[in-house]
């Protein structure tokens, strides 16, 4: 709500607007002859002369009828400054309506659902398809239309899972959001520990055949000492944690020796936020469904 | 006026300057236009490089086109149109010839760190303040280059193309300094004077009146030259032209808010917004009435003319795009069209089918006078100019409509349980046709650019141009 000087203000310039345009077109109007004409006005610059021709009168009248809606519309609608319109009409109510009206019509719909367990729920292809709907308009910019995922954000549908692929753990996850911290260690130990620790991970993880011995052996004392408590003794991770598998092919940020030396070097951070206040939990009960749905085929 | 005193000399040397900067700006910008173009069809012509990705060169085009194209063909076009129509020469040559350096300056400059990212980021003004102050400069250099000549004129009423041409130059004047005021950081970053919602309503005070006064009341003084000068006919209706005149300048300046509709925006600025533009539609319409209303009794010239056909298809591109702004400026049609193709394909059916159109038409009937040379060097030429220019444009409108209205409908299409029914990237797979589409029209748009710019080369070379000055014939003056 703005002050009664400023509210004053726009009224003053709207209409003192509106007032001249309508007073100059209306002494126009009046003063014009009647019929069309030969006469000029008796200017002339560089050969061009001007007729004195009266303006037509169908431009005229919907000069004329675009005034009278204005009018009518800055009664009806805000406009002139406090003036809340005759209809109290505000965007923010007319929101307010639409979602009011799609919630009663379609909450129904999601909350036939909410009872019955994910797991339980697969097997209801109307249930699974709701859940794709959501999933494409909600998930998708990030994990992809078909779930696929991207560098930095998970592939749904190999059956791999940094927080657990039980529906539950999928539901939290969707519910809740996710926050993967891998810290930066190139300061703590440095440009050497790196080498050798993505050395010795891709050797581990069986992506390098011809590895320097002593570099995947200093590497694996780094790993030891430093990342063991989090991705695990045998580098199987940790569901607990987010902490990924380093040992089962799936890589989040790239596996290339350089790729993982930035990792570690830099660390990272995932964040899958929270939806349960965007969607609504029978919402995110129908995408999990769909989720766990890609895991069971996943694992078939 | 016609007396038997001494004939003014006319500065044509600045004329002609910017008016063959016009075509070779023409060729620049749409180049950069045809490419972006492109991008949107076959993304790997972004290269990979910032320098030459769709974000850098989109503000380019935009600025070459409407500032470095439209704003030479102002300028050349109000400095001849000014002299002629008040039987003055220019004042201040000395002056007007630095509005021409310093303007190809600013097109250099802005050539220059718009691809490098420098950026204001404001849409239509995204130059960074060192060259918005010489912008500043120039266009205060021009205004007084403009009124000086205007105060000079033998006649005691001022012809009605320089009411638009000096309304423009004015309102331009204070849309620029005003949206421009931003506080320096370095050379080469600023931070806007305002914030939030007043900058998002300041930044399309400016951008609908860049629209309204550079696009609309500057080349509508073209058109009020050029048109009775070519048809050979008296302007229609002079009471017309004044009302339109006076009704378009007053209610012009309240139609930027119809850009923000559904936002931040408070209510009531947008319901002004959405009013003035419709009130809009009659006082547009004057200049659209007044042009084509003028040719009644020279129709036939249009068979033989394509300078004049240039002037009526512009004309009614003029009427078309400014019958569809005050459309799309409703709050329920804007729903649907905000954020869509059909937004560019209105700016286009504008920028292509009213400005260039006229542009070109005024163009070749001032150049080879400015050459002293009876006409261009091929007219054939400019025949074929026209028709490769008006099939580019229907291509160009015509595929933005069908994407637009096509992604408007897709993105509020909902399924039977409310979720929606496509997802973003879908409406992008299917506007790739239309894009294609719209590639191929800008392309045609090109090619009758080069072909103008030969025919223009041809004129020149083989003109016998006086330096600087031209003797007006005392038929021309009479």
């Amino acid at each position: 709500m703005m002050s009664s000087f400023w509210s004053g203000w726009i009224v003053v310039l709207t209409l003192g607007c509106l007032a001249f345009v309508i007073y100059f077109l209306v002494t126009q109007w009046i003063a014009q002859r009647a019929e069309t004409t030969t006469n000029t006005t008796g200017h002339e610059y560089d050969g061009i002369q001007e007729l004195d021709n009266p303006m037509p009168k169908w431009w005229l009248a919907m000069f004329v009828a675009t005034i009278i809606f204005t009018v009518f519309y800055l009664f009806l609608y805000p406009g002139l400054g406090n003036w809340k319109g005759f209809l109290g009409w505000t965007q923010l109510n007319e929101l307010e309506r639409h979602q009011e009206k799609h919630a009663q019509r379609y909450a129904p719909l999601f909350e036939q659902y909410a009872n019955t367990p994910i797991d339980e729920l697969i097997a209801n292809p109307k249930a699974v398809k709701m859940g794709e709907r959501i999933f494409i308009n909600n998930c998708a910019l990030c994990h992809g239309s078909d779930a696929g995922g991207a560098f930095g954000f998970p592939n749904l549908r190999d059956g791999d899972w940094l927080y657990g692929g039980t529906a539950d753990a999928i539901n939290h996850t969707i519910m809740e959001g996710r926050s993967g911290q891998m810290p930066a260690w190139g300061a703590v130990i440095g440009d050497e520990g790196v080498r050798n620790v993505a050395t010795f991970i891709r050797a581990n993880a069986g992506l390098s055949q011809d590895a320097d011995p002593q570099s995947v052996a200093a590497g694996k004392k780094v790993y030891d000492t430093t990342c063991m408590a989090c991705h695990g003794v045998n580098a199987e991770g940790n569901e607990a944690l987010g902490a990924p598998n380093l040992v089962d092919g799936t890589w989040l940020y790239g596996s290339s020796q350089a790729q993982i030396e930035y990792t570690v070097r830099q660390g990272r951070n995932g964040v899958m936020p929270a939806w349960k206040d965007i969607l609504g939990k029978e919402k995110v009960h129908l995408a999990a469904t769909y989720i766990y749905s890609l895991d069971k085929k996943a694992s078939k | 006026m016609s007396t038997a005193t001494l004939q003014p000399t006319y500065n044509y040397k600045v004329v002609r300057q910017f008016a063959i900067m016009a075509v070779v700006w023409a060729i620049v910008g749409m180049s950069v236009g045809l490419l972006i173009a492109s991008q949107m069809v076959f993304p790997e012509l972004n290269m990979n490089l910032p320098w030459t990705s769709f974000g850098r060169l989109r503000p380019l085009h935009t600025n070459a086109v409407i500032f470095a194209f439209g704003g030479c063909v102002l300028f050349s076009t109000s400095y001849y149109v000014v002299q002629r129509t008040c039987q003055a020469t220019l004042a201040l040559p000395g002056l007007a010839a630095f509005t021409f350096w310093g303007w190809q300056l600013v097109i250099v400059l802005a050539a220059i760190t718009l691809p490098l990212g420098i950026t204001s980021s404001k849409e239509y003004a995204e130059l960074e303040w060192p060259i918005d102050i010489l912008i500043a400069i120039v266009w205060v250099s021009y205004a007084i280059v403009f009124f000086a000549t205007i105060m000079k004129r033998k006649a005691k009423h001022i012809y009605v193309a320089n009411w638009f041409f000096g309304a423009f130059i004015i309102t331009v004047a204070v849309l620029h300094i005003v949206n421009s005021a931003a506080l320096p950081v370095t050379m080469t970053k600023s931070y806007s004077a305002y914030a939030g919602a007043m900058d998002a309503m300041i930044q399309w005070w400016y951008g609908h009146n860049a629209v309204g006064f550079f696009l609309t009341a500057g080349f509508l003084g073209m058109m009020y030259y050029f048109v009775p000068k070519q048809a050979e006919r008296p302007v229609y209706s002079y009471r017309l032209s004044i009302v339109h005149f006076w009704a378009l300048v007053s209610l012009y300046i309240w139609a930027g808010p119809h850009h923000l509709h559904y936002t931040a925006l408070p209510d009531w600025a947008q319901s002004l917004g959405m009013v003035m533009s419709l009130i809009l539609l009659a006082p547009s319409w004057g200049g659209m009435i007044n042009g084509i209303m003028t040719l009644s009794g020279a129709w036939h010239k249009l068979r033989t003319d394509p300078i004049l056909r240039f002037l009526v298809v512009s004309l009614s591109f003029y009427g078309m795009s400014t019958f569809e702004g005050p459309m799309m400026a409703i709050k329920t049609v804007n729903a649907l069209s905000h954020y869509t193709d059909w937004t560019i394909g209105h700016v286009h059916s504008g920028a292509l089918g009213w400005v260039a159109m006229v542009s070109f038409g005024s163009l070749y009937h001032l150049i080879p006078i400015v050459c002293g040379r009876k006409q261009m060097y091929s007219v054939g030429l400019i025949n074929t100019h026209f028709w490769l220019a008006t099939i580019g444009t229907v291509l160009y409108v015509v595929a933005m409509w069908v994407n637009g209205i096509t992604q408007g409908l897709m993105w509020r299409a909902v399924n039977s349980d409310g979720t929606l029914t496509y997802s973003f990237v879908e409406s992008v797979t299917a506007s790739g046709f239309g894009y294609a589409v719209r590639a191929i029209g800008g392309a045609f748009f090109l090619i009758g650019v080069l072909i103008m710019a030969y025919n223009v080369y041809r004129t020149v070379k083989s003109g016998n141009e006086t330096e600087g000055e031209v003797q007006a014939s005392p038929a021309q003056a009479a």
